[in-house]
């Protein structure tokens, strides 16, 4: 056993449970085991692209006319946000590297703004769909009757995406007041940092879902003159 | 023992995250403005080669996988290739159906 235990050494990190031999072991598991996670993560949400891939073959001009009821301008403001908020978790992590705790919060609670003000402007193009009468169910209503049926395909895979893309973005959120409340009690920010960067990966990964969400509902069809 | 640990932390220079945001932007951007001109079926491919390469730096840099472990590595391409299963598979039987079953407009009415 290389990794046998030493016993002249003084005593070890708090933050360091006891079946690891160092932080970095600690940190390397808790990435592996966030990866692993997200890995589920990636086939839930592959089935569902694979689900509006093949309703969007199955009803390509339906599906182009959908997307032009949603608000381009929006969804990319949306997008530079998002991706403004991986770069302030990214800098989170990165204070917590430099054990910076102050660095932490500071980058966290923008983050969290950047988060919540995409939640918000969701919440506001959400508002419009059902202004428009654009929610599948009895209130539906769409001007080319003959899309009646197939957009309300589109927009049932639109907000079940998009909602739960949402609600992944809430959980975020909580994992990051979890966080907040660590760096503010000194868990984290003493060579520990590892619970910062998995709450991180599980970020960015978020991201990597919108970056993807926002091409196909928003943009691919909008050449097209959907008849 | 703490200091061991700090010692194989790599930490990347903010200027790295810096570059990986600007070209996010500049690529939103691109695709955005791609959108609007009519490129036929390639305007899903230009879509989805940007969008793949965005997702691709931030899985890099913003989640450290350059830097990771090869255990990580193999964990990360593990999932993508799961997934290509999963959407190959899956629309080469659906792709490949006899005339009239896909492919067509089906009469919801």
């Amino acid at each position: 056993m290389t990794h046998a235990a030493q016993p002249h050494q003084p005593a070890h990190h708090p933050a360091l449970a006891h079946h690891f031999d160092d932080l970095a072991q600690q940190q390397e598991a808790a990435s592996l085991g966030m990866w692993v996670f997200l890995l589920t993560e990636i086939l839930f949400f592959g089935g569902l692209f694979l689900v509006y891939t093949i309703y969007r073959a199955w009803y390509p001009e339906a599906f182009a006319s959908s997307s032009h009821h949603l608000d381009i301008p929006l969804g990319t403001i949306n997008t530079a946000v998002l991706i403004g908020s991986s770069l302030t978790m990214a800098m989170a992590v990165h204070a917590a590297q430099m054990n910076s705790r102050k660095g932490v919060m500071i980058f966290l609670v923008l983050t969290m703004i950047l988060g919540s003000v995409f939640l918000g402007i969701k919440g506001v193009e959400y508002s419009h769909k059902f202004h428009e009468h654009l929610i599948p169910g009895p209130d539906f209503a769409y001007a080319e009757a003959e899309f009646f049926r197939p957009a309300q395909i589109f927009f049932s895979l639109y907000f079940v995406m998009t909602g739960l893309h949402a609600l992944h973005m809430i959980v975020g959120l909580g994992l990051m007041i979890w966080m907040l409340v660590w760096a503010h009690k000194g868990v984290i920010g003493n060579g520990y940092y590892s619970p910062v960067e998995v709450v991180g990966l599980y970020w960015h990964f978020v991201d990597i879902v919108w970056i993807f969400l926002f091409p196909l509902l928003y943009l691919i069809g909008r050449h097209a003159t959907g008849h | 023992m703490s200091d061991h640990a700090h010692s194989t932390v790599h930490v990347l220079p903010l200027k790295v995250y810096y570059a990986v945001f600007a070209t996010l932007m500049v690529l939103t951007g691109v695709t955005v403005a791609v959108a609007y001109v009519d490129l036929g079926a390639m305007n899903a491919v230009v879509a989805l080669v940007i969008a793949c390469f965005k997702a691709m730096i931030v899985v890099l840099y913003f989640m450290h996988v350059k830097y990771s472990t090869r255990l990580i590595k193999l964990t990360v391409i593990a999932g993508v290739y799961w997934m290509v299963i999963l959407l190959a598979l899956t629309l080469n039987d659906y792709l490949t159906r006899a005339v009239g079953t896909f492919g067509q407009q089906i009469n919801l009415k």
